[in-house]
């Protein structure tokens, strides 16, 4: 076990490209942290740097407290499960598991102790002598962890592992993965492009855009702070919704009406903004909550669609006016499908998180309740989240920003 | 739609029907003579009047019957030895090519072709003279060398395309497992590139068994002489008749390990051997 820390990494292409662009990241021995981020993102890239696969053009990478950028991959002392398994064909399972330790030259009846026991832990005993030919997906996928996990290895690194299983079998492997972890407790690094894995694996979560890390921290931390529109766009599911709004004298305007600035933003200077609430923020106005601490706001709403979850129901409807538009927004929207960021496209719509006994029906006008308390408030034009005391970079303002209101939790400040 | 089907269907049967008789049809001929007593050797007819064996008897126990069992020897010898070095060469070449980018890559393939380009008989006579110098002449070597050089091109193309078609995971896998280059190389690549090593095998091992430029150029004696040069020197049992018989036979003796040796490794050569390294 190690820890793992990369200071200012970078990969840089023959071209010039550069795929990461000087991240810093620390991983504390056992802790187990999620990459995450659109395609492209440069997260994979990353994660076969430390794996040596890939050599790193900048920057420094530690495994316990060696500067490893040098080495082989060999004399890392980390393990990988990939994307697509990578199992040897032409070996059984067993001969697959037991690998590794083959080739360090561990005694025979060493290697089937640990085979046997990766096999139990992870259920495959009974598939030992078969071939990966023969295996279905799912235990092709527990090979590869078994591979992994019969090496005991320093690090684990995890390149989007569950993204070739069928939906079910994905969630059930989650479950397993997190198990697994906990049991073993070994440094773990996990890339992934699906946020709902992000934010139910880790003990943190770092969220990339580009070449960068936006923010590293817990997946609550991360869900109720994120620091900009695009960890606030990505996480979370269905989407954050997002709409053009302004600050004037307290009040943000939002499409469909006037709410008084909330507490963790008060303070903050006018300006056009961009206003992002989750889909959870609102209510059927006839089920808010009684006993609601703040700020609240209801509105009538003419609902287009809505879709019964069972256990809650998702609610759509438009506004009048622009789309919030900003190029963090358009990122998320073109790597996850317009559909899935409401707000994000052309069509301006929102989409509400309501509880079942709610009323609300397709092309009926509903009340809907909004609690205020919980919209943040973005800059218009770097897409930071703004937090109490910060200035509204939109530019009608008049420059003068009230004092900063001592009670603003500033999500910002965890910026990894 | 049905009628054209059956057309298609009737015309590609027709097709395969000539080409198959085209190519069978001599080897048939050349059995049928193999198996004719000298007297009806002449006759014409297709299936012999009386089958004899007196032909295979010749060639292995008649007057210069060690002529042929030595230059079988030295065929099967010579071409077995000069497929081994080809194929492990051209692997680690192809292997090179495959997944390596060095400088000068694009010249090594371009020069590799340059070679095959050569037509043998433009380089044998040069290549006599430079044998007797070097003595290589009428030596297993000095035909081992050649076949070498004229197949290598052939096969590091034919096991390049092999190597590429091997999902790279693999190997990053293997040396994640801490194997070294050469032994995820020896462990995991070349027993899943088998089909094309066994097919450049029998590609490398086919063109020293039939070559006859080289064999009958750089050879005299009964040391080095391959079964090509050899049959070309049989006699007749009288000085008047030809060996017609005799060279029928020793042509069906020579294409028999041919035919085993495609046999064997036609069951290595399957497709899928690969399923289930990767997703998909």
């Amino acid at each position: 076990m190690a820890s793992i820390q990369l200071s200012h990494v970078t990969k840089r292409y023959a071209d010039g490209f550069e795929a990461v662009k000087g991240i810093d990241l620390e991983v504390a021995d056992g802790e187990f942290v999620i990459l995450v981020g659109p395609s492209g993102c440069g997260k994979s890239t990353a994660l076969r740097m430390i794996a040596g696969l890939e050599d790193i053009s900048d920057g420094e990478l530690r495994i316990g407290d060696e500067v490893v950028n040098q080495k082989a991959p060999k004399d890392r002392d980390i393990a990988m499960v990939f994307q697509n398994y990578a199992l040897y064909p032409h070996m059984t399972v067993r001969e697959n598991m037991g690998f590794a330790l083959k080739l360090a030259k561990v005694d025979k009846a060493e290697i089937d102790r640990k085979v046997e026991e990766a096999a139990k832990i992870l259920d495959l005993t009974g598939h030992l002598d078969r071939k990966p030919a023969n295996l279905s997906g799912g235990q092709r996928q527990r090979v590869a962890m078994g591979r992994a996990i019969v090496r005991d290895p320093a690090v684990f690194l995890m390149d989007e592992p569950l993204s070739n299983l069928d939906a079910k079998l994905r969630v059930q492997t989650r479950t397993e993965v997190s198990r697994i972890q906990q049991r073993l407790g070994t440094t773990m690094i996990y890339v992934t492009h699906d946020q709902t894995e992000a934010m139910t694996l880790g003990d943190r979560v770092a969220v990339m855009r580009a070449g960068t890390i936006q923010q590293v921290a817990s997946p609550k931390e991360l869900y109720d702070h994120p620091v900009n529109l695009f960890v606030a766009g990505f996480i979370g599911s269905p989407a954050m919704n997002f709409f053009p709004a302004s600050v004037k004298g307290g009040q943000v305007h939002l499409p469909f009406g006037e709410v008084p600035l909330p507490a963790a933003v008060r303070g903050v200077a006018d300006g056009q903004v961009i206003a992002g609430v989750r889909p959870e923020s609102f209510e059927d106005a006839a089920l808010a909550p009684e006993h609601h601490q703040g700020e609240s706001f209801e509105f009538d709403a003419e609902i287009e669609l809505v879709e019964s979850m069972g256990s809650e129901l998702y609610a759509y409807f438009g506004y009048e006016g622009e789309t919030a538009s900003s190029d963090q927004l358009e990122e998320i929207a073109a790597d996850a499908g317009l559909a899935d960021v409401p707000g994000a496209g052309e069509t301006g719509r929102v989409v509400a998180r309501l509880s079942p006994e709610s009323k609300a029906a397709s092309g009926k006008t509903t009340r809907l309740w909004l609690d205020a308390e919980r919209i943040h408030l973005f800059d218009l034009h770097d897409g930071s989240r703004l937090s109490a005391g910060e200035k509204a970079a939109g530019g009608s303002g008049d420059g003068v920003a009230p004092p900063a209101s001592a009670n603003g939790a500033n999500g910002a400040a965890e910026v990894g | 739609m049905s009628e054209r089907t059956t057309n298609k269907v009737f015309s590609w049967a027709a097709v395969n029907t000539v080409i198959v008789v085209a190519a069978l049809f001599p080897v048939l001929w050349i059995l049928s003579l193999s198996l004719k007593s000298s007297d009806t050797v002449t006759d014409g007819r297709l299936i012999p009047a009386k089958f004899s064996l007196d032909n295979y008897k010749g060639i292995f126990t008649g007057d210069g019957g060690d002529v042929f069992t030595k230059a079988l020897l030295n065929s099967l010898g010579i071409a077995i030895i000069a497929t081994l070095i080809a194929v492990t060469l051209a692997a680690m070449a192809a292997y090179a090519i495959a997944r390596l980018n060095f400088p000068g890559k694009a010249v090594l393939l371009t020069a590799a072709l340059a070679i095959a380009m050569f037509p043998p008989i433009s380089v044998v006579g040069p290549l006599y003279n430079l044998w007797r110098q070097l003595g290589l002449f009428d030596t297993w070597q000095g035909l081992i060398i050649p076949y070498m050089t004229f197949t290598l091109p052939l096969a590091i193309y034919t096991l390049s395309a092999f190597f590429r078609e091997i999902p790279w995971e693999l190997e990053q896998a293997a040396q994640v497992d801490g194997a070294t280059p050469f032994q995820a190389f020896r462990k995991i690549i070349v027993p899943l590139a088998a089909p094309g090593v066994f097919t450049t095998a029998i590609l490398v091992f086919i063109f020293a068994w039939n070559d006859f430029v080289f064999a009958i150029s750089l050879t005299s004696t009964e040391r080095a002489q391959t079964v090509p040069a050899a049959i070309s020197s049989f006699t007749g049992a009288s000085q008047f008749s030809a060996p017609t018989g005799s060279i029928a036979a020793a042509a069906i003796i020579v294409t028999i390990p041919i035919i085993i040796m495609v046999l064997i490794f036609q069951r290595r050569i399957v497709a899928g051997l690969t399923a289930g390294a990767v997703k998909g």
